[in-house]
């Protein structure tokens, strides 16, 4: 299908799901997110699917515990306030080893915040999507071609590491509109899920999916276990984009909508004749340390521009091992940076080199 | 030649049961695995397992098993459900995990009509956490967190859900059973057996309240328990059908 759509990002993603293999979506209206929703509401019925609007945040994610802890490819989508009583559930899910995916639309918070664009839940997703030791995956599109891409993505990497996916994403990527390519459908061709509580049939012991574990020792273990399986997905599933890095000496790092800023005040930049580069992660757990091996060398000074008060900074300083000055750039509440405000920071950053 | 008159259900595992002396969750997962070998469905069934004192139930059924966040197990029964309609569905639930936190869960899986079978154990009393005041706690009853005796104008009334589910047009069969004599064990069990039997004839949501005994946060003998039982817990929660809708309350069986 070589067609490209003019579609708005929640529902080309909802699209994308379909196309993996998602039949299974379990949500709870809110804004900036709804369409994706009501998208779904649409489609399923028309590939014999399941759409059901639940009673809560928590009830949608636990009946997608439910339905992939069964084996099948199970969603559901909210925003920032949604997302917090979804944690429950994902660390539930975290803590039995279900794959799920869970899309976050963000909008301003904390609390009821703003319906306006934000990335003020970075710390959320890669530090703290529920109480315990876990990490979840964290992909975050820049356009809504990439968010389609990653879908499926999301969907594969969860199956393969048994862990639950989210896309990160903002209220601009959900609600703008770009053409896209939507993915060719997989034909539901989806790995063997051994572990799935969906009937022994006499065949097997039967499974239980419990994250219940009294004894110290055995938790300790399990949980050992399982940070050898996120050493591996950090070893091998680290994304990130490169604009105009290799001769970088201001190197801007941000992702989703702030990355498409920042890649303009980049240009601008070089237009005055400022080495200015920008390093897009796509990844956000894990976090695209990789990226950074030459560049912490080479660069002279790095700076993360957000939809926050500047909650990525952290890791770009940990990925730089502080060998380099990291400053922020950014907007928060639902307002966003101009390329212009990028741009002074740059100018700033690079008259101090 | 010796001929096999009793034995353990097949629907149950060799795991030992952790429960204290006198109390009826044994029973209770006795009729259930009964029902379960009966109706033949061990094999396509998957439980859902509360937090509670009966949250290691997934060790004791045979079937597949899920442990859901405390309250969330109608959620998690209709993930598995709508991704696996053929399957058998049920939740075993406690008062507190039922009635208190997982209300939302439970009314809205009835009023769905979630063709799922939920075993509802009421014994008036958080018991894993060590006997404090249950959504389904007696007026004036004496617990860790009512020492005075629930004060109904300080902690509320008592939830009686049976009663309350009966409303929703979701609801197939709303029935409260007790385990305290021999009859209404025999009972108990028939009665989870329709609840059952209704989920394969895709009737709808079915719910079958036990009541039941914890002799340790009750402070008091197994004896002194089901006559406690009898004496208090029956008069506010009588036995009885509160909703049996003989076509099932899903439209497309009206």
């Amino acid at each position: 299908m070589e067609d490209k759509f003019l579609m708005k990002g929640n529902e080309a993603l909802a699209e994308a799901a379909i196309q993996a293999g998602c039949r299974h979506f379990f949500g709870y209206p809110i804004t900036p997110q709804t369409e994706l929703a009501a998208y779904m509401a649409k489609r399923m019925p028309q590939v014999d699917g399941t759409y059901l609007q639940a009673e809560s945040e928590i009830a949608a994610a636990n009946m997608v515990l439910g339905a992939a802890g069964s084996g099948v490819r199970a969603m559901t989508s909210s925003s920032s306030p949604g997302i917090s009583l979804k944690t429950e559930a994902i660390s539930y899910m975290a803590a039995c080893d279900i794959p799920a995916l869970i899309v976050n639309v963000q909008r301003g918070g904390p609390g009821l915040g703003g319906i306006q664009p934000s990335q003020a839940d970075y710390w959320q997703a890669t530090r703290a999507t529920g109480h315990g030791d876990f990490q979840i995956l964290v992909y975050a599109p820049a356009t809504i071609q990439e968010m389609v891409d990653l879908v499926g993505v999301a969907f594969d990497k969860g199956d393969q590491y048994r862990i639950p996916a989210m896309i990160l994403a903002d209220g601009m990527l959900g609600q703008m509109m770009e053409p896209v390519k939507l993915p060719e459908a997989k034909a539901n061709k989806i790995i063997d899920k051994p572990w799935a509580c969906c009937g022994h049939h006499n065949k097997r012991p039967h499974n239980i999916l419990n994250s219940l574990l009294l004894s110290p020792k055995e938790l300790e273990d399990l949980i050992v276990q399982r940070y050898k399986r996120y050493d591996i997905i950090k070893e091998n599933e680290q994304k990130w984009d490169e604009y105009l890095i290799d001769d970088a000496d201001i190197v801007v790092v941000a992702y989703g909508a702030s990355s498409r800023i920042s890649h303009t005040a980049v240009d601008m930049a070089r237009e005055k004749g400022i080495k200015a580069g920008l390093l897009r992660p796509i990844t956000l757990w894990p976090f695209p340390v990789k990226a950074f091996e030459t560049l912490k060398e080479t660069a002279k000074a790095f700076i993360s521009c957000e939809m926050s008060m500047g909650q990525m900074v952290d890791d770009v300083k940990l990925a730089v091992e502080c060998k380099k000055p990291v400053s922020f750039v950014g907007r928060t509440g639902g307002k966003i940076p101009t390329p212009n405000e990028v741009l002074d920071k740059i100018i700033e950053v690079g008259g101090c080199c | 030649m010796e001929k096999v008159v009793f034995k353990k259900p097949h629907a149950l595992t060799d795991v030992p049961f952790h429960y204290c002396a006198g109390c009826t969750h044994g029973i209770i997962h006795r009729l259930v695995a009964e029902v379960i070998d009966e109706l033949g469905c061990e094999g396509h069934t998957v439980g859902v397992s509360p937090v509670g004192c009966a949250v290691m139930n997934y060790d004791y059924f045979n079937c597949d098993m899920i442990e859901a966040p405390h309250g969330r197990a109608p959620a998690v029964a209709t993930g598995i459900k709508r991704a696996h309609p053929e399957n058998v569905v049920f939740t075993y639930q406690g008062d507190g995990d039922l009635a208190a936190i997982g209300t939302a869960e439970t009314v809205h899986a009835a009023t769905r009509g979630e063709n799922i079978t939920v075993i509802f154990v009421n014994n008036t009393i958080y018991g894993m956490t060590g006997g404090q005041m249950a959504p389904t706690s007696l007026p004036g009853q004496v617990t860790q967190t009512t020492p005075y005796g629930r004060d109904v104008n300080k902690a509320g009334f008592p939830v009686r859900m049976c009663e309350m589910l009966s409303t929703l047009d979701g609801v197939a069969l709303a029935q409260r059973t007790s385990v305290d004599t021999v009859k209404n064990v025999n009972d108990t069990k028939k009665a989870i057996r329709k609840a059952f039997q209704n989920q394969i004839d895709g009737k709808g949501f079915s719910i079958i309240e036990v009541l039941s005994t914890c002799p340790t946060n009750w402070g008091m003998n197994p004896i002194e328990s089901l006559e406690w039982l009898r004496e208090n817990m029956i008069p506010y929660y009588p036995l009885g059908v509160y909703k049996d809708e003989k076509k099932g309350a899903r439209l497309e069986n009206e």
